[in-house]
């Protein structure tokens, strides 16, 4: 539906965001996913064409050239609701406003889209008498109104309280399922992505780095740094001892670790990421199908949220999750030898990056 | 004490008897200043938005020169009008000199820099991600302009109203361009310096109080509609 190529976009001359290529199917839910500063915004402005941009930018196999018409088939919600100071019904319908459409069917598409977002009761009210939670769901709905056949969202439940968030991030994959929009949304929340997306796009530096489903981004990340942001804490350095069509054997340290991901082509020293959500401890060896099981020693214990981390030597530093209700029944202390297992199905490898 | 009481009495005497000078003279202020305004409003909103909302070569030139504008010195406006109406003058054949329509000239280059210089920050000051939604919005540039100066009206209508107190309350230009001609070119300011210039303290009193209401009047509308809040 859209395809971009070597797309570069500019803020002002400097160019701060780039997508070698980035395909968008009919009908999925990309998000764009990366740290603050990254770029990601400025990747959908210029997929938007509201920044400059140089590349390629075809839509429906056709490159864009009249970007007034092709803003006409697409919609963008900012961070902030950006409402004019006019009642919510005229907000609502402003797209449709700036189409020509008559006040009748203008109110009525509007007020429809208001209702489907929760917010129907508001429609004569000022916006800017609105909070920020009903702020933002007359925005969706004034981008929803035009009927848009992409739907780009740039954080738009960033500047919410969390309880405001949660109910809108739920309402919005309901509306979203409903209208079967095509819709690219940035955000820096993992957890928000995996509640929006089929696919996701990590932007890191400026670039879009890996492009893929959810669960190949946050199971086999395409680079350390972006397995250190979508969460793999473990990212080891190793070395290739053996490979076979069935496992892949690694020295690290002292030990040995099998895994049946075979070693990128040509690199006998790669990384190996694993999550510590994969990593089963226990106080004594168990008799398992899992092939890496090592005694630890407790380095540190952190609670972090409804979670705690521990931070475990084994030879090499690794760092594994529990509940901390687990963490309780288990009754873990710092410096306490224990054994962290996983399975040899659960690691991924990176090429090690040379500089 | 004494000139000041019996000035305001005569003053008040002429504007119960509804005296025919002093309300020529009313009527051809509003008359030419409100036209070099609404002259100064076509022209100069268009020009502050485009200063306002993009970014071209020469745009801190053109500001610096809107600026300075603000700060003409009427006479200085005057004498270059002067110059091009009077008979030789490269408008001479207009034959505008001494004349309502040449006082609109002067007071325009008065009021129009204040016009565009004002709405000028205005805009410049709206948020630039609210163009871009309207933009994505699917609205044209021109579209995407007049919503965003709709959207800064109250301070847009600030710079109107300061472009016509700038120009119902000069008196040098107006002098020297309309000659103060009596029932003709004669404005409230002009009549006010003749008359105090003759010792007429009455009438130039009621001559200042009719200038200061017009003022009073602009200036209350100004603050009631900027302080109005939209129903909630």
């Amino acid at each position: 539906m859209l395809e971009a190529r070597d797309l570069v976009a500019y803020r002002g001359d400097r160019a701060v965001a780039r997508a070698a290529r980035l395909d968008l199917v009919e009908g999925e839910h990309l998000a764009l996913l990366g740290p603050n500063g990254a770029g990601k915004t400025s990747l959908v402005l210029g997929l938007a064409t509201l920044v400059r941009t140089d590349g390629e930018l075809r839509y429906r196999g056709a490159p864009v050239v009249d970007a007034e018409s092709y803003r006409r088939k697409v919609a963008v919600v900012f961070q902030r609701p950006l409402l004019l100071d006019r009642t919510v019904r005229e907000n609502a319908g402003l797209g449709l406003a700036l189409r020509g459409i008559g006040r009748r069917e203008r109110d009525a598409r509007a007020d429809a889209e208001l209702a489907r977002l929760g917010v129907g009761h508001l429609g004569d009210r000022s916006a800017a008498a609105l909070s920020g939670g009903e702020a933002q769901r007359v925005s969706i709905a004034r981008a929803l109104a035009i009927d848009p056949e992409i739907l780009f969202l740039d954080e738009p439940f960033s500047a919410l309280d969390a309880p405001t968030r949660e109910t809108l991030i739920a309402d919005l994959a309901r509306v979203l399922r409903e209208r079967g929009v095509t819709t690219v949304m940035v955000t820096h929340d993992r957890d928000e992505a995996l509640s929006l997306a089929d696919r996701i796009g990590v932007v890191m530096n400026g670039e879009l780095r890996q492009l893929d489903t959810a669960e190949a981004v946050f199971g086999m990340p395409a680079d350390p740094e972006i397995a250190a942001f979508v969460g793999v804490e473990n990212v080891i350095p190793a070395r290739v001892e053996r490979a076979t069509d069935e496992l892949t054997s690694l020295r690290i340290a002292d030990q040995r670790v099998e895994i049946t991901e075979p070693p990128p082509p040509g690199d006998d020293f790669p990384l190996l990421c694993i999550r510590p959500d994969d990593i089963v401890i226990s106080r004594t060896a168990a008799s398992t199908s899992a092939r890496n099981s090592f005694n630890a020693r407790i380095v540190r214990l952190e609670p972090i949220g409804r979670r705690t981390r521990l931070v475990l030597d084994c030879g090499f530093p690794l760092v594994a999750h529990v509940t901390r209700q687990s963490a309780r029944e288990m009754d873990l202390k710092v410096d306490e030898q224990i054994v962290a297992t996983f399975k040899a199905t659960v690691p991924h490898l990176l090429p090690r990056i040379r500089h | 004490m004494d000139l000041i009481v019996q000035g305001l009495s005569g003053a008040l005497a002429r504007l119960a008897a509804l005296d025919p000078d002093v309300l020529d003279a009313a009527v051809a202020s509003l008359l030419v200043s409100g036209a070099a305004t609404v002259l100064a409003v076509v022209t100069g909103v268009p020009l502050g938005t485009l200063v306002g909302l993009t970014r071209f070569r020469g745009r801190r030139l053109l500001l610096s020169l809107v600026n300075t504008g603000m700060g003409l010195p009427p006479v200085v406006v005057g004498l270059f009008v002067v110059v091009f109406l009077w008979r030789s003058g490269a408008l001479g054949d207009l034959d505008w000199y001494c004349t309502r329509q040449g006082m609109v000239v002067a007071q325009y280059f008065l009021a129009a820099p204040t016009v565009i210089g004002l709405t000028a920050i205005a805009l410049q000051n709206t948020d630039p991600l609210l163009r871009m939604q309207l933009l994505s919005l699917g609205a044209s540039r021109w579209q995407a302009a007049w919503l965003l100066i709709r959207e800064s009206r109250l301070l847009v209508l600030g710079a109107v109203i300061a472009g016509f107190g700038a120009v119902i309350s000069e008196v040098g230009a107006s002098q020297m361009v309309g000659c103060n001609v009596k029932g003709d070119t004669r404005i409230l300011t002009t009549a006010i310096t003749l008359e105090t210039s003759k010792g007429e303290f009455g009438t130039a009193f009621a001559l200042a109080f009719i200038l200061l209401g017009i003022i009073f009047v602009l200036t209350a509308l100004t603050t009631f509609a900027q302080q109005r809040r939209p129903a909630a």
